[in-house]
């Protein structure tokens, strides 16, 4: 074991991927340097045939990781942040996310998308934003958003060897996180989510790094004789029903927190699945804790109106629980 | 050329400076939030560039946009006060050092997606073209941008259609921390010639040069004749955004950065405007400090400025329909 910052783990993930297997190649623009620390270093070992600098053409190579996985390449591409999708876009829905579905199954396209994500701090409108929930809905892509080092670390594992493109989306916000993780590699598999605190009354589903947030809020709750069980999806597609559901049917109360906008979210897809799956047990209406319909704004004082905060995450649970939210309680 | 004209130049080149070299230390001691990218040493290309705009026309811009925005007239007080977030910011703190946009002015926006504005000069062509206007855009983008697959397909259809467009490339040799040759095939103004585009190359750092240039393509896009694609050589003096040192080692030799130094366009021109024209470094000099005093007082404009409310980050997502 040893410590590890969040990029930090993805980079030990993706240098053990790279050593068993020499189909794995990086592409993207300045991995040789690495822009958030996942490529870093990697040139060194692994050279530049397969740590390809990449011009900015997102288009090209985000789409050519398509062809390059047909042709036999297990091609990891950065696409920096993850505002940048939408310059490649059709790449990414229409090819990637189509041409084993198209093909009757004959391909499989082993690509992981690689990008940091949400705000960072006043990075503004095409910086900032959290595009996992227009991913989800593609059909054809899994999702991937994990919350901690250890994660990340398993899960990147886990998407390198899947034999479909994997978007990889880091929460910008993670960097400064550390712990302690093992130093060999392990895979923690896709599509199985985490309970990363066991509680009784109210079931929290949190998202990336509003997952800690829901761990401080549950910490004060419980003084007040609310416990809350937090769970973290860690991949979006596939989603772990079965553990939220668990959750829930244990709980009877769910509020499901995730930093992206309303409309169509993840928040929306976690209620309207438990509320299929669980209607009998729910003792209360379930709330979403999300950002606004609108772009990320530049302004701190406007970014932290579209924020989530531990207070929003807070009054919804209380919300939920019945009792009534106090005044000025932050 | 009137003493006159070449003070304008002169006096926007410095005010360009000083602006950044203000942001610069600004963002040292923490006042600034987010990104920033400042424009020193590029300078000519902006102010030759713009000098031969008039108001209605429109430009597009970069992530590097500041000195976009001053050349073609931007106001240096609300410019500073949207970096720093206030409600007296250009865009009311939405958008940031990124996205200064003032449509009155004809700028359609500094922009965070590398590419981002070629497509949207493009279309800014179309309408003049449409609404039957002489207007003319020109389309900063920088060499980085030349790379993304929209250029192509932009000059391709202003070439078609004959858009009065002038897409103006800034050869400044890097993007982010790579040399731009390292990753780019051929010459980037040699892109517009299988189009038919009139292309050439400028030297940057040479605010006349820009200004005659850049002046021809305007005259033949206004006569109608379609766009042109120049790129102007030139070098970023500074780093690619403020605080890189801190997480990217060196990706420059020194030499090479004081090899540009000595080609500073604004000193050329100082030099040139004594030498050449006969104006005192003392004239010069006041300008130097009117300038700088303007920054000063933009300063203080945003610092008294507040920060906008909360809740009108809910604000602008759509205009009013039905107006
Ligand atoms: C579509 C897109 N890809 C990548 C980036 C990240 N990025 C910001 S500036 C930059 C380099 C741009 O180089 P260039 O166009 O030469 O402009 P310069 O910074 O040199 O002025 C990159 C890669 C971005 N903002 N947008
Ligand atoms: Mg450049």
């Amino acid at each position: 074991m040893a410590r590890a910052y969040f990029m930090a783990a993805m980079n030990q993930a993706l240098r053990a991927a790279m050593e068993e297997d020499e189909t794995v190649i990086v592409m993207g623009e300045d991995v040789d340097r690495g822009v958030f620390g996942v490529t870093r270093g990697l040139i060194d070992t692994f050279g530049a045939n397969r740590i390809r600098k990449t011009p900015i053409s997102e288009a090209a190579f985000v789409g050519g990781a398509v062809g390059a996985a047909a042709a036999g390449l297990k091609p990891f591409a950065h696409v920096m942040f993850s505002s940048f999708f939408y310059v490649a876009m059709d790449q990414v829905a229409n090819q990637a996310a189509r041409l084993r579905y198209m093909s009757g199954g004959q391909v499989e396209l082993p690509i992981v998308y690689f990008a940091g994500t949400g705000p960072s701090g006043s990075a503004a409108a095409q910086h900032s934003e959290n595009p996992h929930s227009i991913l989800m809905h593609t059909a054809g892509l899994k999702v991937v958003m994990p919350s901690t080092p250890y994660d990340a670390k398993g899960l990147m594992m886990a998407a390198i060897r899947d034999p479909n493109p994997v978007v990889y989306l880091a929460d910008l916000r993670l960097s400064r996180r550390r712990e302690s993780i093992p130093e060999d590699p392990y895979e923690i598999p896709l599509g199985v989510a985490d309970v990363k605190r066991q509680g009784e009354d109210v079931t929290v589903v949190a998202l990336a790094s509003l997952v800690h947030v829901a761990v401080d809020v549950a910490g004060k709750l419980e003084s007040d004789g609310v416990s809350v069980e937090v769970v973290d999806p860690r991949s979006l597609v596939p989603l772990d029903w079965d553990t939220i559901v668990a959750s829930v049917r244990k709980t009877g109360r769910l509020v499901v927190a995730d930093p992206a906008r309303r409309l169509c979210g993840l928040a929306a897809e976690v209620i309207a699945g438990v509320s299929e799956r669980a209607w009998d047990s729910l003792h209360s209406r379930p709330c979403r804790v999300t950002w606004p319909d609108i772009p990320v704004p530049f302004s701190p004082v406007l970014e932290g109106r579209l924020d989530v905060g531990a207070d929003d995450l807070e009054q919804a649970i209380r919300t939920t629980m019945g009792s009534p939210v106090v005044a000025g309680s932050a | 050329m009137s003493p006159d004209t070449l003070l304008r130049l002169y006096r926007r080149m410095v005010r360009i400076r000083i602006f950044e070299e203000k942001v610069q230390e600004l963002h040292r001691l923490g006042k600034l939030p987010g990104f920033v990218h400042v424009y020193v040493g590029e300078e000519a290309v902006a102010v030759g560039a713009c000098s031969v705009l008039r108001d209605t026309d429109h430009i597009t811009s970069t992530h590097r946009g500041h000195g976009h925005c001053i050349a073609k007239g931007a106001d240096v007080a609300p410019m500073m006060a949207e970096l720093f977030g206030r409600a007296d910011g250009y865009c009311r703190g939405k958008g940031g050092s990124m996205h200064i946009i003032d449509t009155s002015l004809g700028i359609l926006g500094a922009n965070g997606i590398v590419g981002g504005g070629i497509p949207m000069a493009t279309g800014s062509g179309i309408a003049d073209e449409v609404l039957g206007r002489d207007g003319v855009t020109v389309c900063f983008f920088g060499d980085g941008a030349a790379n993304q697959g929209v250029l192509l397909e932009a000059l391709n259809l202003a070439a078609i259609w004959k858009l009065p467009v002038v897409y103006l490339c800034e050869s400044n040799q890097y993007m982010e921390f790579t040399p731009t040759t390292d990753l780019t095939a051929g010459r980037i103004f040699r892109r517009g010639e299988p189009f038919g585009v009139a292309s050439m190359e400028v030297d940057g750092n040479d605010v006349l040069e820009v200004r005659r240039v850049v002046g021809e393509a305007v005259d033949r896009a206004r006569r109608g004749e379609g766009p042109t694609l120049i790129e102007a050589i030139t070098y970023r003096l500074s780093g690619h955004s403020e605080g890189e040192s801190a997480f990217v080692s060196a990706y420059r030799t020194e030499e090479e950065v004081d090899s540009w130094k000595a080609r500073d366009p604004i000193t050329r021109f100082r030099d040139l405007l004594q030498t050449g024209a006969g104006i005192s470094a003392a004239r010069l000099d006041s300008i130097d400090a009117e300038e700088q005093e303007a920054v000063n007082e933009a300063v203080v404009f945003a610092e008294s400025s507040p920060f906008p409310s909360p809740d009108e980050a809910l604000d602008h997502v759509f205009a009013p329909a039905g107006g």
